[in-house]
């Protein structure tokens, strides 16, 4: 079996196989597993505890998340809101952030322990296709032969392009993130943040933080280090009138004083970029053929719902999926399209799946510029009216709310609304 | 200082592998496509930029191999493929 790139997807799938006796070789085109992983930082483990019971205690993580937090920007105001609870605070937790170079290269470790062959510094220039089957692949001029080859080569998915199986995608189906991690000492981290020692905090920010384009800011807790970032829509940041670019939108954003506080006195370590797939489940196309299954970002498994963005469980669960259906196919030895369609069913009956259907309107929802533009600027005009004392006397509270509410602005917040009930 | 940072200067903060070969090329005649000159916003290494007569050019060094331009152009306007393996950027953090 080969497993193209040692990303989570890549790795969870040699990590299963490897642990039922198959022979599996991962290609890495990094130098190490995660040395071209990037993450915004946040793994939810609830979903995919029970696929890795053991991996769990000893997994690298940074800080679990306890508190959760949203801001939402105006140009020159924000309102922010703050989620703790006992059972965001107690064992087991349910997130963690993470940086992926250290995470990946754990995780490849620990594939290796379990007998899968690792191969960095290898990128897979093509697939080899033999009467319509997928049999190995080309890399560094060498042919490597395979029963299966498990595509999990990231977002782009030039490995399942070649194989056929998908059509190049286009900037409506994508977003991009932008990340600076940035060292902090952990006890102004807790500090800063309202932290027990080791607990982490996650926070997202929206409107005035992308000047009104599809996207938000993030902002997750690590160990000895923040990492900071936004992601944007690429569709609306191709057409966006404001001619600004990705990075200085991420410089605007750390130099809001509602950044530039937390951040104080830390230094930027790192810059990276990731293209993020946001189509959801209507670009969930070609996941599998003839010798050849796909799993993780090059599968499109990406959620944003607005609350959450999720990826990373998605990709080890189709990971481990990839490997069972391998591990069923090889009691057969038939490799064939029609049985390794069994990925598609284990995915239908997993949360994966289950999660794509139930929030396949979450694209159209959140692609409205009103709620990155329009509806932080009001409510934050809301509060600023709220708590204002004037140096006359105070209107009175109701009428105070309602001058923002016309019949105008209550008939497209109806519109709004009745999209966002289709979360 | 953190809030100062150039674009330049934050790339020098990554570990990077040299390598001979460009890994993504405009193609010849594509200079001037308009989806090219929105690369120049969206580019998150800000490697993208239009010469005084219009055409759009373009730097590898520092590539962050994310694959935006790819998305935003496509394959008419780009020659794309990520560095052979063992180069570009190799993050530490992630």
């Amino acid at each position: 079996m080969i497993v193209v790139g040692g990303g989570l997807a890549g790795l969870a799938a040699a990590y299963t196989l490897a642990r039922h006796g198959l022979e599996v070789l991962v290609l890495e085109r990094g130098d190490y597993a995660g040395a071209k992983s990037l993450t915004g930082g946040r793994m939810y483990i609830n979903p995919i505890r029970d696929l890795f019971p053991e991996l769990w205690p000893k997994a690298p993580f940074e800080r679990p998340i306890v508190r959760e937090g949203v801001m939402i920007m105006a140009a020159e105001s924000s309102l922010s809101l703050n989620y703790t609870g006992a059972e965001l605070a107690s064992e087991p937790f349910q997130s963690y952030s993470v940086l992926r170079a250290k995470f990946d290269r754990w995780f490849a470790r620990e594939a290796e322990r379990q007998g899968a062959s690792i191969v960095t510094k290898t990128r897979v220039d093509d697939v080899i296709i033999q009467d319509g089957q997928v049999c190995g692949v080309r890399a560094g001029g060498e042919e490597l032969r395979a029963d299966v080859v498990i595509a999990c080569d990231g977002v782009l998915s030039l490995i399942a392009k070649k194989a056929g199986l998908r059509e190049p995608g286009g900037p409506k189906d994508y977003a991009v993130g932008v990340k600076e991690v940035i060292e902090l000492d952990a006890g102004l981290i807790e500090e800063r943040f309202g932290l027990e020692e080791s607990e982490g905090a996650a926070c997202l920010f929206m409107g005035a933080v992308t000047k009104g384009i599809f996207g938000g800011g993030f902002l997750y807790t690590n160990k000895n280090s923040l990492s900071l970032g936004i992601v944007v829509g690429i569709e609306d940041l191709m057409s966006s009138e404001s001619a600004t670019s990705v990075p200085a939108l991420l410089e605007d954003f750390k130099q809001r004083a509602e950044i530039a506080r937390l951040i104080k006195g830390g230094t930027t370590v790192e810059y990276g970029a990731h293209v993020i797939p946001e189509g959801g489940l209507a670009s969930l196309t070609g996941l599998y053929g003839s010798g050849i299954l796909v799993a993780g970002d090059a599968a499109g498994f990406s959620l944003n719902i607005g609350i959450t963005v999720r990826g990373m469980e998605y990709a080890m669960a189709s990971g481990y999926y990839a490997a069972k259906t391998v591990l069923k196919a090889r009691e057969k030895n038939d490799y064939s399209a029609q049985m390794l369609s069994s990925y598609q069913v284990m995915l239908n009956e997993s949360f994966v799946m289950k999660d794509f259907h139930s929030f396949k309107n979450a694209p159209s929802a959140l692609n409205n510029p009103r709620l990155y533009a329009h509806y932080p600027e009001l409510i934050n005009d809301i509060m600023a009216d709220l708590y204002e004392v004037p140096a006359g006397p105070k209107e009175r509270l109701y009428p105070t709310v309602k001058k923002h509410l016309n019949w105008r602005e209550m008939l497209a917040m109806a519109g709004d609304m009745r999209k966002v009930m289709k979360l | 200082m953190n809030d100062t940072l150039g674009l330049k200067a934050k790339l020098g903060l990554n570990v990077f592998k040299p390598n001979e070969h460009r890994h993504i090329a405009i193609k010849p005649g594509m200079e001037k496509d308009p989806r090219l000159k929105r690369t120049v916003l969206v580019c998150p290494a800000g490697l993208y930029t239009v010469a005084p007569d219009n055409t759009v050019e373009l730097t590898v060094d520092g590539c962050l191999e994310c694959g935006t331009c790819l998305i935003a152009c496509g394959i008419d306007v780009l020659d794309w493929d990520y560095p052979p393996g063992g180069t570009g950027v190799q993050y530490r953090f992630g």
